[in-house]
Formats: C-alpha cells, structure tokens, sequence
C-alpha cells in the first residue's frame, strides 16, 4: 500500500511536468495546426539554459534566489527563442502541406539538440549545488522527495498563469479565437501570425520550465528530450486540442509511467516505464483516435 | 460634391483566385458617408468575393485583386494585407455565422474588440442595447447558442471593433423570417443611429431593398444593375427573377425568354 501511494503521489506530480509541457504543444497544435515533433528538444534547451543561469548566478547570491531568477531568466530566453524559431523556421511554411512543415520540426529537433550538445556537452549535468533539500517530506505515511513537491508546484502555478492569460487577457482570447476560427479572428484584425508567434513563444517557455524541473529531478542529459515526447502520448491521450485534456493526460501518463515501472520492472525488467505510455498511446488510438476532450477540426471553406 | 461623400470606392476591379480563376471581372461600387448600399445576385456571382477584396481576406484564400483599386477615404487599400484594413476600420462579417465556438457570447464580442481594447464597459453596454438576446446569452459557449443568436453574436462581435465601414454578408442566410425581420430592424437602427455605413450582401432582395436605399445587382462576376431601391423595385427584371411579383404563364417575349435562361443559369 505504501509503495502505490508513495508511486501514485510522485506520478502526479511528475505528471504535473508533462502537462505543463504537453500544453505548450497543443497550443501550437491549436492555433496554428502545426504537429511540433520537437517538443523534446524545447524541454532539453529550457533545461540546460536555466542550468547555465543558474550556475552563473549561483556563485553570487543565495540558492533559492539564484535558481528563481534563473527560471525567470528561462522564461524569457525562452519567450525570444520561441518568437525566433517561428519567425525564421516556420512562417515561411504557412499554407504548405502539414507533412512538410512536420518535417520541418522533426529538422528543428536534431538542430536544437546539436546546438545543445555543442554548446553544453554530452555529459550528464546536474544541479549543484542542489537547489531543493534532499531530505524527503513525510506525506500520509510516505517519503516524497522535496523536488518532486516543489516541481509540481511550479508546473501548477505556471498552469494556472497561463490558463489566466488566455481566459482574462486580450491576446490570451484573441489566440482561442484564431484557434476556433482563424479567418473569423483575422476578420477583427487579430494577426494571425502574431498568434503563431505567441504560441511558440508560450511552447518554448513552458518546455523551459519543465525541462529545469526534470533536470532537477534526474539530472540534465540527452533523456530529458525523451520526456519531452511523452508528450505525443499525453495529448493524443487528451486530445490534440484540448487544454484540459493535455493537464489531465499529462497526470495519466505520470501515473502510468510510474505504476508501470513500480510493478512491472519486475517482469519486464529495464525500459518497461519508458515504453508504457507509448504501448498506451497506440492502444489508445484505435478506440479513441480525437483523444478525451480533442474536437475533430471542422474545415470550414 | 456627390462624387465627394462616397468613403468606399471600388473601381473597376478583377479577382483572381489561385492566379488563374478569374471570379470578378470589372466590378464598380460606391458607398456613400452613412449609407447602407446592398449587393445583390445568385449564388456564385462574386458578392462574398467582393467584400474579402474589401477587406483584405482574399489574401487567406489565395485570391488576388488583379486589376483597378479600392478606395477607402481617399486612400488606396487594394494592396493593404487585411490587419492593416481593419486598422483602418473596415469590418467584414462573414458569411455563415462564423462565431468561436469555444468562447463564450462576451469573450466573442470582446475578441471584437481586439483592436481597440479601451472602454469596454460601455461598448459591450451598447451592443447589448441594440441586442437584449446577448445580455441574456453572454455567458453561454457561442457554440450552443440559436442560430439568430450566433447572427447577432457575430453583428456585435463587428460592432465592438468601432467599423468605420461595416461589410455584412447575408446575415439572413438559413434563419426563420421572423428573426430576419427583427435583425433587419437592427441592422437599420445601427446604420441611423450608430451612423455606421454598411456594405451589405443579400439574397433576400425584398428586405435588402427595404433597408437599403441604393443597391447593385451582380451577376456572373459583374455588376448588371445599379440604381436607387425605388427604381430597382419597378424594374422588370429584379419584379420577376427576385421579388417574384409578375404572374407565371402571362404574356410571353423575347425578354421573357432571355430571362427564363439567365434564371436556369441562376438555379443551376
Ligand atoms: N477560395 C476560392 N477559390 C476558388 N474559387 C472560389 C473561391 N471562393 C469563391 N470561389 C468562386 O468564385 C465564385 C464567386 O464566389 P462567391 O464570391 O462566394 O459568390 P457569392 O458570395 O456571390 O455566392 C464562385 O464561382 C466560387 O466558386
Ligand atoms: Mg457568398
């Protein structure tokens, strides 16, 4: 009983990081339509960027300050690489076939993470010093480490940041509408393109933070961008355009990632918890090919 | 002076779509400061097509204006990409009702308002004046609400955004006659009383003419008629192919013929 609560509780809140990344990708998937197979890579660059800030501020300031200030300074690296990358690599591929432009991010994906790798090295990298205390918390009668507490706290309190933002803001609601109707939103001035660019740029920001929570957890390499497409598995789970669905796939997947290595390393040992959620995602596909909450897209002439 | 007042000028123009398709071939049309000038012909004749080169969203489907110039307050627009037109307050409602479904009626009227996000209050005030209904429905998803709800969704949606020209595309289309007449009345309250001035395309040419005091007549991708309402209502041609006044099996003419197959033509 103790190992599946404790499995159960540290499920969710790593769940927690792959929704707050799967919503990045379904907000590009929503507003511009475009399959991003290099979400992975996002994370990966979020990841070591705010490692690199981190270790730079680290050395002049007390811990928690440090590694706050370089999750902002993430955050808006973030926002800047994700305006980049739409504006170089993807708006000259508006109105081309979807499989070009899905080649192109599968393009985008091997140049980020060479960028990566020469930038920062294959090695695995790690937090140091630590920025959440080892000791575990005692919830309900079962040990929790502390950065599993903190990393669903920030994906929550990221969530709910831009869940606000697109529900009270203008650009927020502008972006919904040129997700439910772009030439309608266009009709009333909004810039479609700025859309793009803002979905980009909020993709980038969540991947960021989400990768320095799994860096935080199990330390910076190349896995990290594995992680980062478990959210394939999260959103078709959730449905290809639904917010909801991505937070409530990413949960479900967490749990499943971990429930499946917690009782089934045994049998199938090594990998089993890596491939779960995929198993699971082609299984999914045959009885419920839109996902929980995903709407067909009606193509409206 | 007459030549003076017009705001929008639309001279001469051809529209391509996909660079070969020609759908409009020489289309004239003028609307004059706070007037409401409707647009009307068969289905295919080009009106949609001539409000998107109004406003720019022929860009979104592949159409180009290929000839003449669009005038708006003395200034050329034809070559303008649409978020600088609407900058410039022309407002195209587009055919069939689009609301976004996801939101609800206020988020669409807000969205509306995208380009001129101060004094909210009172302009949502405003929209829900001129339609109580939306007051009702404000916080029901766009999606679920009546059809006429949708229509009149989508005339407030335009109207948050302040149109110094507004283009309405068959805001009649599949809705039951009396919610026609009720969004008629509207129409023409916004026209008097806003003073916004309206483009306005209809099929329902009986209403159309009633609300509009001068209308065009397009067919096959060029304008065919153009004078007063007054005048168009006597006119022989609109009597029998649109308002279906003169009596089948009467006297027959040449014209009569000629009309019979231009009306095949039409039905097809
Ligand atoms: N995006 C498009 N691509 C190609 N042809 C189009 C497109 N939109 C409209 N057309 C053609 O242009 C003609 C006029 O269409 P439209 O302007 O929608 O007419 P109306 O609004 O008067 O019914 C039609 O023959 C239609 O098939
Ligand atoms: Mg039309």
């Amino acid at each position: 009983m103790d190992l599946f609560l404790q499995l159960f509780i540290t499920g969710i809140m790593l769940g927690s990081i792959f929704a707050l990344v799967a919503l990045g990708w379904v907000l590009i998937y929503k507003c511009s339509g475009v399959l991003n197979l290099a979400m992975g890579e996002l994370t990966l660059i979020g990841g070591y960027v705010c490692l690199w800030l981190y270790q730079s501020l680290v050395k002049t300031m007390p811990l928690m300050t440090a590694f706050l200030l370089a999750i902002v300074g993430t955050l808006i690296i973030g926002l800047i690489l994700g305006l980049l990358t739409e504006r170089i690599f993807l708006r000259k591929m508006i109105g081309e076939p979807i499989l070009a432009v899905i080649m192109v991010t599968v393009g985008l994906s091997f140049f980020f993470k060479g960028m990566v790798f020469i930038i920062w090295d294959t090695d695995t990298q790690v937090f140091l010093p630590r920025v959440f205390p080892i000791e575990p918390v005692v919830v309900g009668g079962v040990a929790i480490g502390q950065v599993y507490i903190w990393s669903f706290v920030a994906a929550m309190l990221l969530m709910v940041i831009f869940v606000c933002f697109f529900k009270y803001t203008r650009w927020g609601l502008s972006m919904q509408a040129c997700a439910d109707d772009e030439m309608a939103a266009l009709s009333l001035g909004v810039s479609a393109k700025f859309v793009y660019a803002l979905a980009w740029a909020i993709a980038f920001m969540a991947a960021g933070v989400g990768g320095t929570l799994l860096g935080n957890i199990n330390g910076l390499n190349y896995s990290v961008s594995l992680l980062g497409l478990l959210v394939l598995p999260v959103v078709v789970f959730g449905g290809l355009n639904s917010v909801p669905g991505a937070i409530v796939g990413g949960i479900t997947i967490g749990l499943l990632q971990n429930f499946a290595g917690g009782y089934l390393d045994g049998y199938f040992p090594g990998g089993i918890k890596e491939i779960a959620p995929f198993i699971f995602m082609v299984v999914f596909l045959l009885f419920k090919p839109y996902g929980l909450w995903g709407w067909e897209r009606i193509e409206r002439v | 002076m007459a030549e003076n007042n017009k705001i929008l000028k639309i001279n001469n123009i051809e529209v391509r779509y996909h660079e070969v398709i020609l759908v409009l071939k020489g289309v004239s049309i003028e609307v004059p400061e706070g007037g409401i000038v409707a647009l009307l012909g068969a289905n295919g004749a080009g009106k949609s097509t001539t409000l998107k080169a109004v406003s720019g969203l022929l860009g979104h489907e592949d159409g180009d204006i290929t000839d003449g110039s669009i005038e708006f307050l003395g200034e050329k627009i034809h070559r303008l990409p649409a978020e600088q037109i609407s900058k410039r307050g022309i407002f195209q409602i587009i055919e069939g009702r689009r609301v976004f479904d996801h939101l609800t009626v206020e988020e669409n009227l807000l969205v509306g308002a995208h380009l001129r996000p101060s004094g909210l209050k009172e302009r949502l005030e405003t929209v829900y004046h001129y339609f109580p209904r939306l007051r009702e429905r404000r916080t029901v998803m766009a999606g679920f609400v009546s059809g006429g709800e949708q229509q009149m969704c989508v005339i407030g949606r335009a109207m948050m955004a302040l149109p110094k020209l507004m283009l309405l595309d068959e805001p009649s289309m599949g809705l039951a006659p009396l919610l026609i007449k009720e969004i008629f009345e509207i129409i023409q309250r916004l026209n008097r009383e806003e003073r916004i001035p309206i483009l306005l395309v209809e099929q329902n040419v009986k209403l159309a003419l009633t609300v509009a005091p001068h209308a065009y007549v397009m067919e096959n991708g060029r304008i065919v008629m153009d004078d007063t309402s007054e005048k168009l209502k006597e006119n022989p041609d609109i009597r029998d192919f649109y308002l279906g006044l003169t009596d089948v099996g009467g006297r027959k003419s040449f014209r009569e013929v000629k009309h019979y197959k231009r009306r095949k033509r039409w039905l097809a």
